[in-house]
C-alpha cells in the first residue's frame, strides 16, 4: 500500500443552497452528505450534535422550516433551498431565547451534549402548540434522549415558557 | 448588591450554562485544524481468529483517501505492556490497536481508512475486505462461571472481599429465616451522548494539541507520550467538556491511539469519531452472576450473610471492581462470607461504569433483603433499622459520619410509606397494579490528591485551574463557588480553567472523589492566596489591620476588612500594591485527611423509595414516583448535586427496567448496538423524582465536608424498583432489568 496516495479523478459534487440561521449558503458537496455533517464539518456550526446517526436520540434535532427535524436522517441535497434554524440561530443580538434561559435556570442539562437538540426540540414543540401538560411535554419530547437524565428539569423548563407564553397571549 | 460571602451550599447556576445552550461549549470533535483529514474504523466481523488478508485497493483508489492504516503497515509503537498502562488499567496486558492478525473480539478495530473529508473517508471504509480465518470463541459466562477464579493481583484501588467472619455456613443452616437466591443484572454500554473522539492537532513544529473526549487529560497525554515514544512537552490534551462518560473515559480508548497513529504518519491533522455502533466496541459493564444466602433470626436480625459474585473479564486483563462488600458495610452481622472471582469471555475488558460494582452488589443484597422482610414478615424500612450497622465491621473503623437513619426516616415520611399495605396486589387502580418497594443505597467517599492553582490579578479576576474535569457533573461551577467564596469576590471575577494536561496534576475525574479532592485543593490554594495577601495588607503604611490576626479578618466584597467593624479594612488592590506585586498566585494539593491514617471509614448513603404502576395485561411497566433520601455530608450546590442524583435515578430506572447489552454467543457480538434496541430512559419513562439531601455534619473527610454525588444516586434505585414491582404483582424477579417478557412469563 502507498502512502498518501491520492485518486486522480475527483468525486463529482452537487449544488445545494441553504438558508442557515438567516444566512444564504451555497455550497458544492458529495450527493451522500448528510445535513448533520455539512452543518457540523462544512459550516463549522458545531452546535448541533451528532449522538447516533442513526435518528434515534435526537442530538441533531434542528428546526427545517420551522419545524423539528432530525439532520442525520436527512441528505443536504434533500433540503435544498430550506431555511433551517440551528441552536447558535436561537439567540438574538446576544439575548438567549427564552427557552435557553430557562434551561439554565432549571439545570435541564448536565454535559450539555444533547442540550441545543433538546433546545432546538422544546422550541419546535412549544411553535407546535400542541403540549398543554407535563404528560403531553413528555411525550412530544420522547425523540430526545438526555443520558445524564435531565428529563423533569427539561420538562420544568419547557413547562415555564408554555405558560409564560398562554399568559402573555401568545 | 453582590453577595459574596456564602456561595458555598447555595443553589447556583451553571457558570458553563450559557456555552452550553448556545452551542459555543467545543467537545472532542468540533475543534476545527488546517487541512483536517477524516478517519473511519473498520471493526472486525469475527469474535476470535486471525486476519487472513486485507484488500483496501478499492478505498485507496478512491479519489481523495489518503492512506488505509492496518496491522500490517502501522507504525512501530512500543513494545513493553507498561507504556499501554493507563492510570486505571486493571492488572494484565492492555489491548493495543492494530498491534498483529489476531481478533480478539467482536467489534475489534481493525483498519483506518483516513481521507481528505469524513463522507470520503466513510464511503472508503465501506470497500475495505477482509478475510478471516475464525477460531473457537466463548462469550457465555454460564459456561464459562465454572472457570472462575479469584483474580491473582488485585487492582489498584480495588478492595478485595473481606476474609470471612464468624461461621457463616453453619448459622445460614440454622437459621429460622431464609433467603437463598441468584440475581443477575444485565451487561449495561455506558452511552454516553458524544461518541468517543478524538481531534488530534498537528502543530507546525511537529507537536500535537489534542482533543480527547476523556475523564484525564493527564491520563490521555501520558499515555500517548508512552506508546508513541514521544516527550511529554511534546503532547498536550485539551478536554474542555465531555459529553458524558460515566466510566467509558476513565481509559483511553482506542480512538485516541488511531487520530495520533495517524496525525503522526500523515504529518498533519486528524479526527477519528467512533460510531454509535462502535460505542459497543469497548468496555461495558460486566455480566454478574451473584448467589446470596441471608439467614436470620424471627425477629429479622441476621446470623448469617453470604455473597458471592461472578463476573465477566476479557482474557487479557483482569478487570475488577467491589461488588459484594457492600452487604456487611450496609447490615450488621456476626458471621459474613464475601467472595468475588472472574471469568474469562472473549470480548474487550469490561470498564467501570457509573458507581461500578456497587449498583451489581446493592441491587442483589436489596433485593434480598426485600425477600427477607417478607419472609420474616418485618416491614423493610425496620428490618434494615434492626441490621444498621454501627460501624465498618470488615476493618472494624467507625464511619467518619453516617445519617442512614435519617434518609430511611425523611425519605419515608416525603414518600408516605406508612400507609403501605404490605401484602402484594394489595393496591389497584384501572388495569394498573400499584406497588412500593424501598432499597439502601452506599458508596464509599474517595479522597485523591489533586493539585490546583490559584492566581489573582490586578482587575480583581481570580483564575483557578487543576487539570480535573466536568464530565456534566457542575465541577466548573463547585471550584467557582469554592474559590469565590474562599477570597469574598463575586463568582462573575473568578474563571475556572480544568479539562488541559498542562494545568496543575490530577487524577481522571470519577468514583465521586472530584468534588471533595479538587474542591478541596482549590479551596488549600485560595486560602494560601488569602494569607500573602493579608500579608502585604498587615504590611501597608497605617494599614488598619496592622495588628489583626488572619482569624479577625473577613474577605468580601473585594476587601479584607476586620470582621467586627467592616470599615477598617483595605482593598485586594492595595495590598497588592503594598506587597509590589502583580499577581498573587499559590498552587496546593489535596490533603488525604484523616482517612490517610486509617482510623475511619468514609461513606456516602441514601434510601430510595419507589412506585410502579404495572399493567397486568400487558406488562408494562411505569416507574411514577420516586423519592431519594442522600446523605453526602456538604452539598456544595443543591442545584447541580439534585441533577447528580436525578441522573443517577434514571440510570437506575434504566438498570430496573430496560437496559441490557444482548450477546449473541453464535457470534460473540452484542446484537443491539444502537439506540433503537439498546434501550434507555428517554422522557416519557420519567415521572417525579423527589430528591432529599439530609443533612450530615462531616469533618473528618476534608474541610469543606464533601463525600461526592455521582455515583451514590444509581445505587439501590433499581433494587427499590423490583421491590416495588412484587409488592404490585407478587412476582420476584432476580435478573434485572425486569422486562415484560419476564413479568408476564
Amino acid at each position: 500500500m502507498n502512502a498518501s496516495r491520492k485518486g486522480s479523478s475527483k468525486l463529482e459534487t452537487v449544488p445545494v443552497t441553504l438558508t442557515v440561521n438567516g444566512e444564504t449558503k451555497r455550497l458544492e458537496v458529495l450527493p451522500w452528505t448528510i445535513l448533520l455533517d455539512l452543518l457540523r464539518d462544512h459550516l463549522k456550526l458545531s452546535g448541533t450534535k451528532k449522538g447516533c446517526d442513526h435518528g434515534q436520540c435526537g442530538a441533531c434535532t434542528v428546526l427545517v422550516d420551522g419545524r423539528r427535524l432530525n439532520s442525520c436522517m436527512a441528505f443536504a441535497v434533500m433540503k435544498d433551498g430550506a431555511q433551517i434554524t440551528t441552536v447558535e440561530g436561537l439567540a438574538r443580538n446576544g439575548d438567549l431565547h427564552p427557552l435557553q434561559q430557562a434551561f439554565i435556570d432549571h439545570d435541564a442539562f448536565q454535559c450539555g451534549y444533547c442540550t441545543p437538540g433538546q433546545i432546538c426540540s422544546g422550541v419546535g414543540l412549544i411553535e407546535e402548540g400542541r403540549a398543554h401538560t407535563r404528560d403531553e411535554i413528555r411525550e412530544y419530547m420522547s425523540g430526545n434522549i438526555c443520558r445524564c437524565g435531565a428529563y423533569t428539569n427539561i420538562v420544568d423548563a419547557i413547562e415555564q415558557v408554555i405558560g409564560a407564553d398562554a399568559e402573555a397571549g401568545r | 448588591m453582590l453577595q459574596e460571602k456564602g456561595y458555598i451550599g447555595t443553589p447556583r447556576n451553571r457558570v458553563d450554562g450559557r456555552a452550553k445552550v448556545t452551542g459555543e461549549a467545543k467537545y472532542a470533535a468540533e475543534f476545527d485544524a488546517p487541512d483536517l483529514a477524516y478517519g473511519i474504523v473498520v471493526s472486525s466481523a469475527i469474535a476470535k481468529g486471525r486476519i487472513a488478508s486485507i484488500d483496501a485497493d478499492a478505498a485507496l483508489a478512491v479519489p481523495g483517501v489518503l492512506q488505509v492504516f492496518t496491522h500490517e503497515n502501522r507504525p512501530r509503537t512500543a513494545w513493553f505492556d507498561i507504556n499501554f498502562r493507563d492510570e486505571t488499567a486493571p492488572p494484565g496486558s492492555p489491548f493495543r490497536p492494530l498491534y498483529d492478525d489476531k481478533v480478539v473480539y467482536s467489534g475489534q478495530p481493525v483498519a483506518l481508512v483516513v481521507a481528505e473529508s469524513f463522507e470520503i473517508a466513510a464511503y472508503a471504509a465501506s470497500l475495505v475486505r477482509i478475510a478471516y480465518e475464525p477460531e473457537t470463541h466463548m462469550t457465555d459466562l454460564d459456561i464459562q462461571r465454572d472457570e472462575a477464579y479469584v483474580p491473582p493481583r488485585k487492582r489498584t484501588g480495588v478492595k478485595r472481599p473481606p476474609s470471612p467472619r464468624g461461621d457463616p455456613d453453619g448459622a445460614f443452616e440454622q437459621a429460622p429465616v431464609k433467603v437463598h437466591g441468584e440475581y443477575r443484572v444485565a451487561i449495561e454500554h455506558h452511552n454516553p451522548m458524544e461518541t468517543h473522539a478524538s481531534t488530534v492537532v498537528y502543530e507546525e513544529d511537529g507537536t500535537l494539541t489534542i482533543h480527547d473526549k476523556t475523564q484525564g487529560s493527564q491520563n490521555s497525554q501520558s499515555y500517548v507520550s508512552s506508546v508513541f515514544g514521544l516527550s511529554s512537552d511534546q503532547v498536550r490534551v485539551i478536554s474542555p467538556f465531555v459529553g458524558g462518560a460515566f466510566g467509558s473515559g476513565l481509559r483511553p480508548q482506542y480512538q485516541l491511539f488511531l487520530a495520533v497513529m495517524a496525525a503522526l504518519e500523515l504529518k498533519r491533522s486528524v479526527r477519528v469519531v467512533l460510531t454509535r455502533d462502535q460505542m459497543f466496541t469497548f468496555g461495558y459493564r460486566p455480566l454478574t452472576i451473584q448467589t446470596i444466602s441471608l439467614g436470620a433470626n424471627p425477629d429479622g436480625k441476621l446470623v448469617s450473610i453470604m455473597h458471592d459474585a461472578i463476573q465477566t473479564t476479557s482474557p487479557w486483563e483482569d478487570y475488577q471492581e467491589v461488588v459484594v462488600n457492600w452487604s456487611n458495610l450496609l447490615y450488621h452481622c456476626d458471621n459474613v462470607k464475601l467472595t468475588y472471582r472472574l471469568s474469562q469471555v472473549d470480548t474487550y475488558t469490561p470498564i467501570d461504569m457509573r458507581a461500578p460494582g456497587a449498583a451489581l452488589g446493592v441491587t442483589a443484597i436489596e433485593t434480598a433483603m426485600d425477600e427477607l422482610a417478607y419472609a420474616a414478615g418485618i416491614d423493610p424500612v425496620e428490618l434494615r433499622l434492626r441490621n444498621y450497622a454501627e460501624m465498618d465491621e470488615a476493618d472494624k473503623k467507625y464511619f467518619t459520619s453516617k445519617e442512614l437513619r435519617a434518609c430511611y426516616q425523611l425519605g419515608a415520611e416525603r414518600f408516605g410509606w406508612a400507609r403501605r399495605n404490605p401484602e402484594p396486589r394489595s393496591m389497584r387502580e384501572g388495569r394498573e397494579l400499584i406497588g412500593w418497594g424501598m432499597a439502601s443505597g452506599v458508596w464509599e467517599a474517595i479522597m485523591q490528591r489533586v493539585a490546583a492553582r490559584a492566581a489573582l490579578t490586578p482587575d480583581d479576576r481570580l483564575e483557578v485551574a487543576s487539570a480535573t474535569a466536568d464530565i456534566g457533573t457542575g465541577t466548573y461551577t463547585i471550584l467557582t463557588q469554592i474559590a469565590a467564596e474562599t477570597l469574598g469576590l463575586p463568582m462573575e471575577s473568578v474563571t475556572t480553567k480544568i479539562g488541559d494536561s498542562s494545568l496543575p496534576k490530577s487524577p481522571v475525574e470519577g468514583g465521586s472523589w472530584t468534588a471533595a479532592s479538587a474542591g478541596s485543593a482549590v479551596q488549600k490554594a485560595c486560602l494560601s492566596v488569602r494569607e500573602q495577601l493579608f500579608k502585604y495588607a498587615r504590611r501597608m503604611d497605617d494599614s488598619p489591620l496592622a495588628n489583626a490576626s488572619i482569624e479577625q479578618v473577613t474577605f468580601a466584597g473585594g476587601r479584607i476588612h476586620m470582621t467586627n467593624d467592616p470599615s477598617a479594612g483595605v482593598t485586594l488592590q492595595q495590598a497588592m500594591q503594598a506587597g509590589g506585586v502583580d499577581r498573587v498566585e499559590a498552587e496546593e494539593k489535596s490533603s488525604m485527611g484523616l482517612l490517610k491514617n486509617m482510623r475511619y471509614s468514609g461513606y456516602s448513603h441514601s434510601a430510595i423509595f419507589a412506585e410502579v404502576r404495572v399493567d397486568e395485561e400487558l406488562g408494562v411497566v411505569r416507574v411514577t414516583r420516586i423519592v431519594n433520601a442522600v446523605a453526602a455530608g456538604t452539598i456544595l450546590n443543591p442545584k447541580t448535586a439534585r441533577s447528580q442524583i436525578l441522573g443517577g435515578v434514571v440510570f437506575g430506572i434504566g438498570m430496573a427496567l430496560e437496559e441490557e447489552s444482548m450477546l449473541d454467543h453464535n457470534l460473540g457480538r452484542f446484537m443491539n448496538h444502537n439506540l433503537a434496541e439498546y434501550h434507555v430512559p428517554v422522557n416519557a419513562d420519567v415521572y417525579d423524582i423527589d430528591v432529599i439531601f439530609v443533612s450530615e455534619h462531616e469533618e473528618r473527610l476534608n474541610p469543606l465536608g464533601v463525600k461526592g454525588l455521582g455515583e451514590i444516586g444509581v445505587i439501590g434505585t433499581a433494587a427499590a424498583i423490583g421491590n416495588a414491582i412484587y409488592h404490585a404483582t407478587g412476582k420476584r424477579i432476580r435478573d434485572y432489568p425486569i422486562t415484560i417478557d419476564k413479568l408476564l412469563g
